[in-house]
């Protein structure tokens, strides 16, 4: 079996893998990060979405071995301690969850639009978002969420300049 | 009102733990020493099993054991949880569902064998070494040729695949209606397939506990002591106090995850066998050929009206497909979910129905958000706005005109149900105030003027939910009471442990029951716990479904907070030396009427676990009780819903351009949840009317079997939605709450379509089938211009 390692949220780690096994697997099965979720075979759902170096992915389309050396964060990384990161607070207080299944990926996904373009319009966050599905809160909310989030970091943004 | 109380926007209490990763849905359960199981399923939707040859498997890679039909025969069925008896009384037909498959198979994905393996991935090798030899037979999947006369039978006690033919009402005495009438409206209507979809998959882990004799199932459940009940009692005969069923997290369930299903009653019987844990996890592609699909109907309907536009009959004929086996609710769906929900909002004075269950070689149909009411509110709705675009009456106007008036409940419908209050012109006009009706005309000038086709389209309905009154639906073959329990344990230091049989896989129910309890106790939401989902702690639960949590879930919740605080009166009048009568509780405080004399919730708490000087023969110590609760009614959540559309002649493209729900639900706890629970119905509804459909070829293979192939609403499908709600109280509940799960799925689909049409009316198009596709609306107009070349 081959052995990966990569960093995950910030700490070293690594593995034997098969060569199969995909990096939404090794995340969840290894690492026991099972904040990453699988909702679908056919690599539609976003709900296993995770960053790897820095941009969103979806982990069930990349191999384990092929994050060899990645830098990796999930969702139970994002936040900083006990503080929620503005997403997740956005989505919390804008009701932008209900069963939760496909939130990990819904936020992990919302944080990199944020990363690329700080003030998306409603449009732009709901092209963006295209690729994760969510059963429950018909989006609404969502967008919602993803918009008091950009306002919130683009204030601490400019606070901290 | 207080800021954690009844009515106040709280934020919700689960949300910390699902927004982190820290949620325990299924999936994420690792019981020590599990093994894996991969079900093997058919490959053909109609076949005869000759022979299976398991050697291989069984000899591969880390296999523990291989089960088939063969081993599980002697077993119980997946049993029907509703009798439905034919029109002359004889019951209906219910086949054996066996829990794999024996001598035959009946849809694709039809679980044949099962394979239990050191890993998943080694299971699923080694299912590939199973040999079946199937000799395949030919399906049926279209109900009008499966109940022809000469359709291959899906089962052979099932004469001409019918299951029941059922009706409600005199077709006789309709009739008499429809001799007197100025018109007579008739509309063709199919209610598509869909497949639920919640985004966590079904799964389900078994266990044994061979020192205690006790089995634990794990599965993803809306009601796990109904599991535990049709599992244990049905199909392999375990005793209750034997079995533990435990449903965590949920993520999502929209009915598909209420029934009991053969993967559940698999792991947990070969637990004992392999001497191991045993988890299951459906592949998305498992789900969509394994979890109960929803609607499809294929319904004709006429509607009698007076030269005014009054209705005077209605007559409904429906085809209702129930797949290849009984799903656990599926026969009460088209006939005590649906026929007893034609009346509407209207005050119909004579309706007939009659339904047809068919059976086809397709995955069991079952309740789906709505469940039935969906099913009913499309015809109806699509059915009186084709009455008002054929007579030449304004939409708002024929509504209007039938509406039962707000000082007319209770109302009695000629089909059974008995509505106990409701204002349909108030959310009519509520409706059309948000949607700015007024502003439509110009809207649409200004959308031509880019060659849109711009259209409003109405549905004002009512729907029966809270499900339900146990002596009505005993007679109406219910074979279980749907009331609910709840248990409140009020702690040595007052905090409290609310035990609920409801389930929450989305609803929030961890913050709305809370409310209730802080409201009714006076103390923070911190200081109390929901728990639900395990057999093992809930006493009983009928679980969540056909929006019940809260208007009965939740009155059980209330009546048992009712015995604590009379309890805990008790106590206080006995600490503070006072009558019974004149202790006062109010915002978390005992005291004595006329006296400066309080004691708080917590003060009392204690004492009830540290009774010094109780007087044994008075009062009981501790404090803690229970209460079932058994509806009186139905609740009748109603409302409109108001659809304004583009479409893009060129290409057929439908665009939502305003979706407008106003919704009366009774009182609403937490309006953040509540317009929550609305948006999600919405985006199901316009799902259902534009994107998604099942579709089966005439082999009987699923074709749309991925999200490859199924279109599920995305984020950029749907719009913003306006969403508010009225308030009439429900009259037979105590806090006077409908519910509101599943009104925005049930109101929505005419809405649209009737957007739709009225986009296309001027271009010749007056019928169109859901889900509306850019293909279907584009063919429609095609044909619409040149009617010859029609096909
Ligand atoms: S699990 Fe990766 S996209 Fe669905
Ligand atoms: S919150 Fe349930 S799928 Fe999005």
């Amino acid at each position: 079996m081959p052995s990966v390692t990569m960093t995950v949220n910030g700490k070293q780690v690594s593995g034997d893998v098969e060569g199969r096994t995909l990096l939404s697997t090794f995340i969840r099965e290894n690492l026991d990060l099972t904040g990453t979720h699988i909702g679908c075979d056919t690599s539609q759902c976003g709900a296993c979405v995770v960053h790897v170096d820095g941009r969103s992915i979806k982990s069930c389309t990349l191999l384990a071995v092929q994050a060899e050396g990645a830098d990796v964060v999930t969702i139970e990384g994002l936040a900083d301690g006990e503080e929620l990161h503005p997403m997740q607070e956005a989505f919390r207080d804008c009701h932008g969850l209900q069963c939760g299944f496909c939130t990990p990926g819904m936020v992990m996904s919302a944080v990199d639009l944020l990363n690329v373009n700080p003030d998306p319009s409603d449009h732009e966050i709901r092209e963006w978002l295209e690729g994760n599905i969510c059963r429950c809160t018909g989006y609404h909310n969502i967008v919602k969420a993803v918009k008091q989030a950009a306002q919130t970091m683009r204030g601490q943004a400019a606070a901290a300049e | 009102m207080s800021e954690t109380g009844i009515g106040a926007s709280v934020k919700r209490k689960e949300d910390k733990r699902f927004l982190t990763g820290q949620g325990n849905y299924l999936h994420d359960i690792e019981r020590p020493n599990q093994s894996y199981a991969y079900i093997l399923r058919s490959p053909m939707a109609h076949a005869k099993i000759n022979g299976i040859d398991t050697a291989a498997a069984a000899a591969a890679p880390g296999v523990l054991a291989v089960f088939t039909g063969a081993d599980t025969a002697e077993l119980g069925g997946i049993p029907c949880g509703w009798g439905v008896n034919n029109k002359d009384g004889s019951p209906m037909a219910e086949p054996k569902h066996p829990m794999l498959a024996e001598g035959k198979v009946r849809h694709v994905g039809d679980q044949v064998a099962v394979v239990i393996a050191e890993t998943y991935e080694q299971a699923k090798d080694a299912a590939e070494l199973i040999d079946v030899d199937y000799e395949e037979l030919p399906a049926v999947v279209d109900m009008v040729k499966a109940i022809s006369g000469d359709g291959p039978l899906v089962h052979d006690e099932a004469a001409d695949n019918l299951c029941y033919d059922w009706e409600l009402g005199d077709e006789a005495e309709v009739n008499q209606a429809f001799d007197g009438a100025a018109h007579v409206v008739s509309i063709d209507v199919t209610n598509n397939r869909l497949v639920p979809n919640a985004m966590e998959p079904r799964a389900a882990i078994g266990e044994y506990d061979k020192a205690t004799g006790e089995y634990t199932l794990y599965t993803t459940s809306q009601n796990p002591h109904v599991i535990r009940l049709l599992m244990g009692a049905f199909v392999l005969g375990l005793p209750e106090h034997k079995l533990r069923v435990v449903a965590p997290d949920v993520g999502g369930g929209f009915g598909s995850k209420i029934y009991h299903y053969a993967e559940e009653a698999i792991v947990t019987w070969a637990a004992p066998k392999v001497g191991r844990p045993i988890k299951w996890v459906a592949e998305r592609t498992e789900s969509f050929m394994s979890d109960a699909h929803g609607r499809d109907h294929i319904t004709h309907a006429d509607l009698a009206l007076d030269a005014e536009g009054k209705f005077l009959g209605l007559k409904v004929y429906t085809k209702a497909n129930m797949g290849a086996y009984l799903s656990t609710f599926s026969t009460c769906v088209p006939t005590y979910l649906h026929s007893t929900l034609l009346a509407g909002v209207y005050t119909t004075p004579k309706i007939y129905s009659e339904v047809k269950a068919i059976f086809t070689n397709t995955v069991p149909v079952d309740a789906y958000r709505g469940a039935g009411r969906p099913e009913a509110t499309y015809l109806l709705e699509r059915l009186v706005s084709k009455a008002a675009w054929e007579l030449g009456i304004d939409q708002v106007e024929i509504r209007r005109k039938n509406f039962i008036p707000k000082d007319a409940f209770p109302y009695q419908t000629p089909v059974a149900l008995q509505y106990d209050s409701g204002d349909y012109d108030a959310t009519l006009d509520k409706a059309l105030e948000l949607a700015d009706y007024a502003g439509f005309p110009a809207r649409k000038a200004e959308a031509a003027q880019r060659g849109k086709l711009r259209g409003i389209g109405f549905s004002t309905y009512v729907e029966a939910c809270g499900i339900a009154p146990s002596a009505v639906v005993g007679s109406l073959g219910a074979r279980a009471g749907l009331f609910e329990s709840a248990n409140v344990r009020v702690h040595p230091t007052g905090s409290v442990s609310i035990f609920t049989g409801s389930h929450s896989h989305g609803q929030g129910h961890e913050t709305t029951f809370a409310q209730l309890v802080s409201e009714t106790l006076g103390i923070p939401l911190d200081n109390i716990d929901i728990v639900h989902g395990d057999t093992n702690k809930v006493a009983f639960g009928m679980g969540t479904y056909g929006s019940r949590s809260l208007a009965v879930g939740g009155e059980a919740i209330m009546k048992a907070l009712g015995k604590v605080t009379d309890k805990a009166k008790k106590i206080a009048a006995h600490i503070m030396e006072a009558s019974e009568a004149d202790i006062e509780f109010k915002d978390g405080k005992f005291t004595v009427a006329g006296t400066d004399k309080e004691m708080a919730f917590g003060e009392i708490a204690l004492a009830a676990y540290v009774p010094h000087n109780f007087p044994h023969d008075q009062l009981e110590p501790g404090l803690e009780e229970q209460a079932f609760y058994d509806p009186m009614n139905f609740t009748y959540p109603g409302g409109c819903h108001i659809c304004e559309v583009e479409v893009d002649p060129d290409t057929g493209v439908v665009e939502v351009v305003g979706m407008t729900a106003v919704d009366d639900v009774g009182r609403v706890i937490n309006p953040m949840i509540v317009e929550g629970q609305i948006h999600g119905g919405l985006a199901q509804g316009i799902g259902q009317a534009l994107l998604e459909a099942c579709v089966y070829d005439e082999d009987g293979q699923l074709v749309t079997g991925s999200y490859m192939d199924y279109c599920m609403p995305r984020a950029d499908d749907l719009p913003d939605f306006k969403a508010a709600t009225t308030e009439t109280l429900c009259a037979h509940n105590s806090l006077g709450v409908k519910g509101c799960g599943e009104v925005g799925a049930i109101g929505s689909p005419p809405s649209v379509i009737n957007a739709v049409l009225d986009a296309l009316r001027d271009r010749g198009v007056s019928d169109i089938a859901m889900p509306a596709t850019p293909q279907a609306v584009w063919k429609a107009l095609k044909a619409a211009e040149t009617p010859m070349a029609a096909e």
